[in-house]
C-alpha cells in the first residue's frame, strides 16, 4: 500500500477547516500535543501538521487566487528518513506512512532541514519533533464507521478538494483523479518522490455534474402541487 | 539558515581541533614535529583533543531533547550525523593511546603507538569530513549541497590546526620555520576553496516558487502565509542578514581568516617576532567564526519558496 492524499488546488477554497481539523484531532493523538507558544499572547503560534497558504498566480487580468495546502508528502525518497541519525523518523513498509518515534527523537532538526516541503516542526516544549501521522491512529481504528476512517483533514474539507487512498491501486480515486486530472508532484525536481499529488486548476470554472433522474415537466409539477394544496 | 551559535562555536572548535591533532600526529610519524620536543607534541596533541572535545560538548548543546543524544550512534548507515557521532567517539581511544606513547616513550614511536597514532588521524579526518557531509547531503539548500563544501571544512580545519600548532612550536621554545611554511601553504588553499564557495554561492539556484507550488508557466507571488506570526519554519528557516552585513563580514573572513594571519606569518619567518606566532589563531579562530556564522546565514532552504521567495 502506498497511503496519501490528493489535493485539489481547483476546488480549494483556502478555509484552513482543514488545519483546525488536524490540529484538534492530532494533538491528542499519537505524536500529541501540539503544543502552542503564547495562545493568548500578542503572537500566538504553535506547532501544525498542515498549513495552508494563499498566493496569486499570473497577474492583471488573467491573475488568480491559488490556496496551496501543504502537510507531509510521504515520500517514497524520504531524506527525512535517512538523515536521521538516532532512528526515531521512519517509514513504515506495509503503507508508506512516515513518522517520527517520539522516545527516540533527540531533536537535532536535521529532518526538518532535510524536508523541502516544511511538513516537519519541533514542538519547543516537548523537544521533539513532529509532523503529519496521516491520521494513522484513525485510519486502522475499526470502532469507527468505515466512512470515518479517514484522515481528519479529508472528512472535514467543506469543498472535498481533498481525497486520501492508496496510490498503489491503480482503481482507487486517488489514482484515478491523479490520471484523470493531470495530478503533479510539487518540486518534484528535487528527487524525493512525494506519494502526495495536487490537481492543477482548471481552464475555466467547472462544477462536475452526475446525470440524475430529469425533472417532471412543467405541467406535470404544477398539477402534483394542486394536487398536495388543495385538500378535497 | 538560523545561526545557532552552539553550532558555529562546536564546527570552528573541532574543526581547528581536529586539524591540530592530524597535522601534528602527521608530523610526528613523518619524524617528529620540527622544532617541537616531545613534550611539545604531546601539549599539541592535548590542546587538540580539548578543543574537540569543548566542541562536540557545545554541539549537544543544540539538540532539544539531549536525553536521547546517545541513540544517535545506531544509524551509522545511512546517517552522517551518525557516523560524525561515531568516528568523533572512536577517535578517543586512538588518540589516547597514542598520546600515551608519547607520555612513556618521548620522541621515539612504538608500533602500537604508530597504528594508534595513524588510526586517530584518520578518524580526526574522518570527522570532519563527515561533519561537512551533513550540510553537503542535504538537497533541500542549494548553497549546502556541494563537494566544495567537505572541503572547505577540511581545508578550514587544517589551516587552523597549522597556525595554533604554529603558535604551540614557538610556545615551547622551537624554531617554527617548517610548521610556519606549512600554515602558509594550507591558509592559502583554504582561502582560495572558500573564495571558489562564494563565487559559487553568488548566484540564486535550485527549485524556485514555480516549481515549489507546480505552476510553471506564470508569475506567483505570496498573497498571505495563513499564519499571524512566526512559526517554526520561519524561525529556522527564513533568518536572513542585510546585504551590507554580509558584505562586511565576508571582509571578516578574507582579513582576518587568511590575509592578516598570512602576513602574520610571514613577518614571524622574516623577524622571529614570537608574539604573532601568539596571536595569528586568535584571529583565525575570529575570522573562522565570522565565516560560519555567513555559512548559515547565506544558506537559504527551500521552504522559503512556500514563503513568497521567488528561488533559493
Amino acid at each position: 500500500m502506498k497511503l496519501g492524499l490528493v489535493i485539489d488546488t481547483d476546488t480549494c477554497v483556502g478555509c484552513h477547516a482543514c488545519v483546525v481539523a488536524c490540529k484538534q484531532w492530532n494533538t491528542s493523538g499519537t505524536l500529541g500535543p501540539l503544543t502552542d507558544y503564547q495562545p493568548y499572547g500578542k503572537e500566538p503560534s504553535g506547532v501544525a501538521f498542515n498549513r495552508v497558504r494563499t498566493y496569486e498566480v499570473d497577474t492583471y487580468p488573467n491573475n488568480k487566487t491559488i490556496n496551496m495546502p501543504v502537510s507531509c508528502m510521504h515520500c517514497e525518497t524520504a531524506d527525512c528518513v535517512t538523515v536521521c541519525p538516532t532512528g526515531a523518523s521512519f517509514k513504515r513498509e506495509e503503507d508508506g506512512i512516515v513518522l517520527v518515534d517520539q522516545d527516540k527523537c533527540m531533536g537535532c532538526n536535521l529532518c526538518a532541514w532535510a524536508c523541502p516541503y516544511g511538513a516537519r516542526e519541533l514542538d519547543e516544549a516537548v523537544g521533539t519533533m513532529k509532523k503529519c501521522t496521516l491520521c494513522v491512529d484513525r485510519i486502522y481504528d475499526e470502532l469507527l464507521p468505515e466512512a470515518d476512517r479517514q484522515p481528519a483533514c479529508v472528512l472535514t474539507c467543506p469543498t472535498s478538494a481533498r481525497v486520501f487512498g492508496d496510490f498503489d491501486d491503480p482503481d482507487s480515486e486517488v489514482s484515478r483523479l491523479v490520471r484523470e486530472r493531470n495530478g503533479y508532484q510539487p518540486m518534484s525536481e528535487l528527487g524525493y518522490n512525494p506519494v502526495n499529488h495536487y490537481l492543477p486548476t482548471r481552464h475555466k470554472p467547472h462544477a462536475e455534474t452526475t446525470p440524475g433522474t430529469p425533472l417532471p415537466s412543467l405541467t406535470e409539477r404544477f398539477k402534483s402541487w394542486i394536487g398536495k394544496s388543495v385538500s378535497r | 539558515m538560523h545561526p545557532a551559535l552552539s553550532v558555529i562555536f562546536f564546527t570552528v572548535a573541532s574543526g581547528a581541533g581536529f586539524g591540530l591533532v592530524m597535522l601534528t600526529i602527521s608530523l610526528h610519524l613523518l619524524g617528529g614535529v620540527p622544532g617541537m620536543e616531545s613534550s611539545g607534541t604531546l601539549a599539541a596533541i592535548l590542546v587538540g583533543v580539548v578543543l574537540a572535545t569543548l566542541g562536540l560538548l557545545a554541539s549537544t548543546l543544540h539538540l532539544a531533547n539531549p536525553k536521547n543524544a546517545w541513540r544517535a550512534f545506531f544509524r551509522f548507515r545511512t546517517s552522517w550525523l551518525s557516523r560524525e557521532a561515531v568516528f568523533s567517539v572512536l577517535f578517543y581511544p586512538c588518540v589516547m593511546l597514542y598520546a600515551l606513547g608519547l607520555w612513556l616513550f618521548g620522541g621515539e614511536l612504538a608500533w602500537w603507538s604508530a597504528i594508534a597514532g595513524t588510526l586517530a588521524m584518520l578518524l580526526a579526518l574522518a570527522t570532519v569530513f563527515t561533519t561537512g557531509m551533513i550540510y553537503a547531503s542535504l538537497r533541500t539548500i542549494p548553497q549546502w549541497n556541494s563537494p566544495l563544501v567537505p572541503a572547505n571544512y577540511l581545508l578550514l580545519g587544517l589551516a587552523s590546526g597549522a597556525v595554533l600548532l604554529t603558535a604551540l612550536t614557538v610556545a615551547f621554545g622551537g624554531s617554527a620555520e617548517t610548521v610556519a611554511t606549512m600554515a602558509l601553504v594550507l591558509l592559502v588553499i583554504a582561502g582560495i576553496a572558500k573564495g571558489v564557495y562564494y563565487f559559487w554561492i553568488g548566484k540564486p539556484q535550485g527549485p524556485t516558487i514555480n516549481t515549489a507550488l507546480g505552476i510553471t508557466r506564470s508569475r506567483i507571488r505570496m498573497l498571505e502565509p495563513g499564519q499571524s506570526s512566526d512559526s517554526f519554519l520561519n524561525r529556522e528557516f527564513s533568518f536572513q542578514a542585510a546585504a551590507e552585513r554580509i558584505l562586511q563580514l565576508r571582509l571578516i573572513v578574507y582579513v582576518c581568516g587568511f590575509i592578516l594571519p598570512f602576513l602574520m606569518l610571514v613577518v614571524l619567518l622574516r623577524t622571529d617576532a614570537a608574539i604573532l606566532a601568539l596571536l595569528a589563531p586568535l584571529v583565525v579562530i575570529g575570522g573562522l567564526l565570522a565565516e560560519r556564522w555567513l555559512f548559515f546565514a547565506e544558506a537559504r532552504h527551500v521552504v522559503n519558496l512556500y514563503y513568497g521567495r521567488q528561488q533559493c
